[in-house]
Order: C-alpha cells, then structure tokens, then sequence
C-alpha cells in the first residue's frame, strides 16, 4: 500500500507532462470541499431577488420611485467607495444596503435626501465599524433612522399609487440641501396611518396586491412573500427568523384584535401592512446583524414581532417595524451568548460531567 | 509626574490636554446644551468664569482646607461662583438662562472643575492654578463652540440666528436632538483620535483614508490568496 510519503518527490516539476501533473497530490489545508457559492454570489443573487420588488414598486409609483432607489443606491456605493476597504464594493453589499434603504422610503422623496441617508447608512453604519460582517445594526436601517430623525415631514409624506407612469414628483428633484417644494401630487394616508389615526381599515387585497399609499416595499405583500421564499429555498435566509418574526405579531395581533376588534386590526392586516414583509425577509435576516444559533433567531424574529406591534398599536408611530429590528440588533450578541450550543461531549448545564472510568 | 512650566499649565489643557476631547470629562455640558451656539457660548463662558474663579480660590485656601472635608470645601467655593454667574445670566440673558435650565446649577458638580481643584489646584500656587484654570476653561470654550456650532449650522441652517446656509436649508432636526450630540461628540472624537494616533505613529495626517497603507493591505491579501 502506497501513501504519499513513498512517492518521491519530483525533481523537475517543469519536466512533468499534463497527465502526471494531474496525478500529482497536492497538500493543502483545510476546506477541501468548497461550495462554488461565495458571499459575493449570495449578494448578488440577492439583489436579483429583489428585482421584482423594486418593479412592482416602480408599476404603483412610477419613475420617482425608481430613481429613489437608484440614488439611495449611489450614496452607499459613493462612501463604500470613498472610505471602505478596496474591493469592498465588489462584494454586492452596499448595493443591498442602498436598494433596501430606497425601498422603505416614500415614493417623490427627495432624491438628495435618498442618497445622504445611504451615504450615513455606510458611513456611521458599516465602515466605522469595520465594513462588511463587522456592523451591529443594519445600515440600511440606521439610514432610515437617520433620514426619520433628520427629515420627520418628508419621510412622512406619501404619494398615492397610480397616475402616470413618468411623473417626476416636484419633491423629487428637490436642489440639494434646499427645502422640499410643497409636495404637489394628491398625498394619501398609508394603511397603518388611517388604521392608527381614523381607525378606518384597508381592504386586505389591496394591502396583498400593492395598490396602496406607503413606502416603495411596503405596498405589494405577495411579491415580497413570493421573493422572500425563493430566498429561503435557495438557503440564504433562515426561515426561523421570518417564521418567528411573522408569527409573533400575527399572534399578538390576533389577541388584541379579540379582545377590542374595533381598535385594533387583526393579524391578516398586520402582516401584510407596513414594512414588516420586507423587514422579516430581507432586513431582520441580514446574516450580520442576526443571531447565529437556532433558538437564538426564534427569540429574534418573535421580540422582534412583537415589538412590532406593540408600537403599531400603542406607540406614538404608525409603523415600528425600523425601530424594532434596530432594537433587535441590539440584542443579537446577548442573545448569542445565551443561547450557546452545548459543547460535544460535556454534560448539560447543571448536570454533574461523568468521568469515564 | 514631571514638574511642568508655567506656560505649559496654560497652553497644554487647551489643545494637547483637552478636558473633553481627551479627558473626557464634564460630556453632561457638552451634550446636553449644545443644541444652538448661543448656548454653548454662553455655558463655555459661565465654566470658564467657575472655573478660573474657583481654581484661583481654593489654591489660595489650600493651606487652611483639612484634608478630610476638602471635597465639601471645594463644593461650597465652587457653588458660590455657580450662583454668582447664575444671577448674571439670569439678569441679563433671561433667554438663554431659561435654556440652559438645571445645566447653570449643574456646574457645581461638573468634574472638569472639580478633577481641576482636586488635580491641580489644591497642590499648586494661586498663579499657576489661575493659568490652569484659564487654560482648562479655554479648551472647555472651544469645545462648546465645536459642538454647538456644528449642531447649529447643520441642524437648524443657521449660526447665531442668522441663515448663514440660505433661507431655504432643510434642516437635519436630527443634530438639534440628543441623538445629534451623541453623534457629533463620537464623530469629534473619532477625528482627534484618528489625528492622534496618525501623529503617534510619525506619518503625516491627511484629510482622506490613506492610499498608501490600504494598497500595501490589497497587495498582502493578493499574495495569500495566490
């Protein structure tokens, strides 16, 4: 029986034909079985997957939601860029990070606006903390936070859906820096707005369908569903965190909606009004900013459920799907290190170890 | 500790040894009333006055302070300088008096003046404490004028109250809330830091992240993966 350490070693290694060179074993180190997927490949299949999402929005808003997008996605790319490590930008992340950014933003939002808050998203959010798999909150997210802090009225402002398909807003194309101009088309309440203020409800096939005021990804539910499944099928979202996420506030809707059906909505409604679609599949399950064990992503996504509609329903915002997965990421390396795995071969917790005889 | 000049105590607190960029002392001041530059003038003006006032004082008085009840000495020499520039503000800036709220009182317990009485006043003569004092309170005034001019000029577009970006600046109403102190400090800090630690290392700080050293960094990174 012959290992490698019989073979002699080759003297010439430019003397040996193609058919040796294959035969030749080469020691390496460790992994030996690559998957072809690497974080770049994720990424960017990622964006594809959100292809839909920004076209759907694109049929109901038109082209200003379109170059919303577009300009929250060069702000990111512009300080990535400018400040991140070389290469950085190649990996496809800040062009998730400015997508989603646009896409929790309303349809004529100033296009400057856009692009500073992904520009403080990358800036604040990720590269001061290192860059990629280094930042403890989403910084898409954290643009928003910024844009609602900086911005209340603007960002507040909603366009209804419908009119014609190139209607460039006045707001939209707002001089940098300079004050918003009155926003000029009709402005319509979003769904949560009249369900928190009128306590009018929505019809639920409108909120599926997409064919209602609100942020660019807040509006067509079913897309989002359907693009978030790929996700999951293709094994770059845990379904835990979705699951947990969606279920928790289905379930806490669905009490306080027993209990006082005429103030709050049911879970139906819940789920698929707002941003909490879209933050359950693409921003609560950002592999960076989520928990890394199993139990750790069901305590995750259900906080973060449930944080949800407690603000919807008795916070001073309409909406708290931002805030309560900006909260959640706080919890991530707590939660991490509580839900630690037992390691192989030592007793449970509070379980004397058994020593071998 | 090496014994400093004179003109050391007075130059070194403003730049080099900062009370808030370095020491990180008195950040409740500096967070808390930096909202619009007339603000941080008028409290870097109020501690710069405390705090020469009481520096200069209790050096005077360190022979005759026992030991055991200095703190307490020191509160009540403070205090009375805290009063003194309470009634001024009150008599003659009711506005930014009525502002600045608990934050004039909250003097008496800001750590810059007291970590000066303890550090420095209390083991030095009246003329070096006074120059420290001047010199801690200049740096305390520069600080004040970062933060609020900064929070000031893009939060509400304007400085002092006048629209020094044009009349039609959007404001980022963010800068003018606590968040935007918190953010305004960090990013100050993270500069100096950056600056620092630039100068520590002997190469010149520039403006921009270093191409130099992130080439190097791109060319190692090739060589593993190669």
């Amino acid at each position: 029986m012959s290992t490698i350490f019989d073979r002699p070693l080759p003297e010439d290694a430019g003397d040996t034909t193609e058919a040796e060179a294959e035969d030749r074993l080469v020691i390496a180190a460790a992994p030996h079985i690559k998957s072809r997927e690497t974080t770049t490949t994720i990424m960017w299949t990622v964006i594809a997957s959100m292809v839909p999402i920004v076209a759907a929005s694109a049929y109901f808003f038109g082209i200003s939601a379109l170059l919303v997008v577009v300009a929250a996605t060069m702000g990111c790319i512009a300080v990535e860029k400018a400040f991140g490590k070389p290469g950085a930008l190649r990996d496809g992340s800040a062009v998730i990070t400015g997508i989603l950014l646009g896409l929790c933003l309303p349809p004529a939002f100033p296009l400057w606006m856009a692009a500073l808050g992904g520009a403080f998203g990358i800036a604040i959010g990720k590269t001061l903390f290192g860059g990629l798999g280094q930042n403890p909150f989403n910084p898409a997210l954290l643009g928003r936070a910024f844009l609602q802090g900086s911005m209340p009225t603007a960002i507040t402002s909603f366009t209804a859906p419908g009119g014609h398909f190139w209607t460039i807003h006045r707001s939209t194309l707002a001089w940098p820096f300079m004050q918003v101009p009155k926003v000029d088309a009709i402005t319509s309440a979003t769904p949560l707005g009249l369900m928190k203020f009128d306590h009018a409800g929505t019809p639920l096939l409108n909120l599926m369908l997409g064919s209602t005021g609100g942020s660019l990804g807040e509006t067509a539910g079913l897309v989002i569903l359907a693009c978030g499944l790929f996700l999951i099928w293709k094994g770059y979202v845990n379904w835990r965190i979705p699951a947990a996420m969606l279920g928790a506030a289905a379930l806490f809707a669905a009490l306080a909606h027993g209990a006082v059906p005429a103030r709050y909505p049911g879970a139906l409604f819940t789920v698929f009004s707002g941003g909490i679609m879209l933050g359950a599949f693409y921003m609560a399950t950002d592999p960076v900013t989520a928990p890394v064990t199993n139990p750790g992503r069901w305590i995750f996504g259900a906080g973060i459920g449930a944080l949800v509609v407690l603000i919807r329903f008795w916070g001073g915002l309409p909406e708290g799907v931002m805030y309560a997965i900006l909260l959640g990421n706080c919890m991530v390396p707590f939660i991490n290190r509580a839900t630690q795995p037992r390691v192989f071969g030592t007793a449970a917790r509070g379980r004397r170890q058994e020593v071998a005889p | 500790m090496k014994p400093t000049m004179a003109r050391e105590d007075l130059i070194n607190p403003i730049w080099k040894n900062n009370p808030v960029f370095v020491q990180l002392l008195g950040l409740c001041p500096t967070l808390a009333v930096t909202n619009t530059l007339a603000n941080g003038i008028a409290m870097g003006l109020a501690t710069f006055f405390v705090l020469v006032g009481s520096s200069t004082l209790i050096s005077a008085f360190r022979r005759f302070i026992p030991n055991e009840v200095r703190i307490s000495a020191y509160i009540i020499i403070i205090a009375t300088f805290v009063t003194i520039v309470d009634y001024v503000l009150a008599a003659t800036v009711p506005g930014i008096h009525k502002a600045l709220g608990a934050f004039i009182a909250l003097i008496v317990v800001n750590c810059i003046i007291l970590g000066r009485a303890e550090a420095f006043a209390a083991k030095n003569t009246v003329w070096r404490a006074a120059l420290d004092g001047v010199g801690s309170g200049f740096g305390f005034i520069i600080v004040m004028l970062m933060m609020s001019g900064f929070r000031e000029l893009l939060g509400n577009g304007t400085l002092l109250g006048y629209h020094v970006l044009g009349m039609h600046w959007e404001p980022w109403v963010f800068m003018i809330l606590p968040p935007g102190g918190f953010f305004t400090l960090g990013m100050w800090l993270l500069i100096f830091g950056w600056y620092r630690s630039r100068k520590a290392a002997g190469t010149k700080p520039r403006v921009w992240p270093n191409r130099a050293t992130l080439k190097v960094e791109r060319s190692t990174r090739e060589e593993v993966t190669v």
